[in-house]
């Protein structure tokens, strides 16, 4: 059976396929000729009308620097980036706008915990917990803290089908156990990890518990209080929103007890020679200008996300994964890595012999754009025993005809190497 | 446009499959290893010098097919040469692969079949990553070279 006889109509989505992606204009471009299939989702998401244009109004209409200007356009733009907070906040169900902060984004977000809660908290011999299919952006800031510190980083081991050990994680656990790093969903592998379990169990042991939702936030609802997580890492470029903005939330108790991350302008409220005091949350945490069109852009992101569900989205996307694993079965030589029974939108594989980079590379010549390497995720692929692998991740835009496309991508890379 | 035959050679797939002088040399006096942190690609390469010539060369590791087989070309054009002439080599690939108007040399030979990775920025570190690996086996340099 080939891929084009395989092409079955789209499967019913909660929202209008076709006109969702006329609100993303890059689908438009053609790469090699060929009408681009994007499916390099987990790297970075494409970019609606909705968002462009959000950024484009507060460069036309609002620019002007926040918090501090008494001129109305001042306010104007303080009270916009205010009002993104609070979308972000309602985004994934925070208390307060307090908890949540702008930062540039979910790699940030966790340099900022490991400098400033890790540093100032952890001792010689303490213990932090992460696993092994972390994105090494939730493991080198913690590799830096242990240096500074003397604390040392516990891993989780994953199994063969990239889930979670957590017999693994409950003997971990242990009264030297401070904080736990753990992703809700796994970059290069696709599994969702069980993450209200893993918090509990964290806070049983008395360790707060940081969760990397960079690969969560598109695909899941978050709710940091029903989760219980003490904080929550996103990106809002893998939201469809602009890239250099994300959010951290903390919980207020936390984040008033650690000390400030950068010291500049608007995270004071006095500077003298002889002692400074900082300004309240959030903006004790957003030393200098910000990315304020980046900001409003992921507010925009938001609103879309909002108006077209992601319960509706995430199953769109599951129907995809479905499809392309189903697609699957009639390639012997195409191995899924990471088939964890909970999965999100990631299809990563390996080809017999033939290398991803070269698979990367042909895939490219057609149009498809998919993310081949180690996806920042070095011991994932060592756990794995392979080098690299090639990864399409699917989005709220893509389409059953674009997966045909990968499978009729897929076969010619094996022609060409035949 | 860039055509992918233009990067994927005949040359290129024969040498993938069939690796020339693939393994360890018995006794290999300069030896690096090489990797590209991007892909993955790993190689060791082995020379054995004796005054100034490169007597015997080989690789081991694993790769994309273009690292693969610009590490068994290398090999093959290298045995022979002196180390001035490997060099000047390197020179004249780095060139041939980087730039559009740097035209393959005479010297170069059968390496010219990699010209086409000009036409693949992302490629190129593929390519380079034996005659990088090559640069510090000459000096006997024992920490990886790495692409990055």
């Amino acid at each position: 059976m080939t891929a084009a006889a395989a092409t079955k109509p789209e499967a019913r989505t909660g929202y209008d396929l076709a006109r969702v992606r006329d609100d993303f204009p890059i689908l438009k471009e053609l790469i090699h000729g060929k009408p681009l299939v994007y499916l390099d989702n987990a790297a970075t998401s494409q970019k609606p009308w909705q968002v462009i244009n959000a950024e484009r109004d507060y460069y036309t209409h609002l620019n002007a620097n926040i918090h501090r200007g008494v001129h109305d356009l001042s306010q104007r733009a303080t009270d916009s980036f205010e009002g993104a907070r609070g979308k972000a906040r309602q985004f994934i169900n925070a208390r307060k706008n307090e908890e949540v902060i702008f930062v540039r984004g979910a790699t940030e977000a966790i340099n900022l915990v490991a400098a400033s809660y890790g540093r100032s908290k952890l001792k010689a011999g303490d213990e932090i917990i992460v696993s092994e299919m972390e994105h090494h952006s939730n493991i080198v800031p913690w590799q830096m803290a242990c240096e500074a510190t003397g604390a040392v980083l516990r891993v989780i081991s994953i199994s063969d089908s990239g889930e979670l050990d957590m017999d693994a994680y409950a003997k971990l656990l242990n009264e030297r156990s401070k904080i736990v790093a753990i992703t809700h969903v796994a970059n290069a592998l696709g599994s969702v990890t069980p993450i209200k379990k893993i918090t509990q169990m964290g806070h049983a042991a008395g360790a707060v518990v940081l969760v990397d939702g960079a690969q969560a936030a598109p695909h899941i609802k978050v709710d940091v209080q029903d989760i219980g997580c003490d904080f929550y890492a996103l990106s809002g470029h893998k939201i469809y929103g602009p890239t250099g903005i994300g959010i951290l939330y903390g919980k207020e108790a936390l984040l008033e007890a650690m000390p400030p991350y950068q010291g500049g302008g608007d995270m004071i409220r006095t500077v003298s020679f002889k002692k400074t005091t900082y300004n309240v949350l959030p903006y004790k945490f957003e030393a200098g200008t910000p990315a304020i069109a980046g900001g409003i852009g992921l507010g925009a992101a938001i609103d879309y996300l909002n108006e077209l569900g992601l319960d509706h989205i995430a199953s769109h996307e599951h129907d995809l994964l479905e499809y392309a694993a189903t697609l699957s079965r009639d390639i012997p030589d195409l191995k899924i890595i990471g088939t964890a029974r909970d999965k999100a939108s990631v299809f990563s594989f390996t080809l017999g012999r033939i290398h991803p980079h070269d698979i990367g590379t042909i895939l490219d010549h057609e149009g498809i754009a998919v993310r081949t390497g180690h996806h920042c995720a070095m011991p994932v692929m060592e756990r794995f025993g392979i080098p690299a692998t090639a990864r399409a991740s699917f989005a709220l835009y893509n389409t059953r005809s674009e997966i045909d496309a990968l499978f009729a991508g897929i076969r010619k890379v094996q022609k060409v190497f035949a | 446009m860039s055509d992918l035959t233009d990067l994927y050679q005949e040359v290129i797939f024969d040498h993938n499959k069939r690796p020339r002088n693939f393994g360890r040399l018995f006794e290999p006096n300069r030896f690096a290893k090489g990797f590209n942190p991007l892909c993955g690609d790993r190689i060791t390469l082995y020379l054995s010098v004796e005054n100034g010539v490169i007597k015997d060369v080989s690789f081991e590791g694993q790769g994309c097919a273009i690292s693969t087989a610009s590490a068994s070309l290398l090999t093959e054009t290298l045995k022979g040469k002196t180390e001035a002439e490997a060099e000047a080599m390197f020179q004249d690939f780095h060139a041939m692969v980087t730039t559009d108007e740097a035209q393959p040399t005479e010297a170069l030979g059968k390496l010219e079949v990699l010209s086409g990775v000009r036409e693949f920025p992302a490629r190129v570190k593929c390519a380079t990553l034996a005659w990088h690996t090559l640069q510090a086996a000459l000096k006997n340099q024992q920490d990886p070279v790495s692409t990055e």
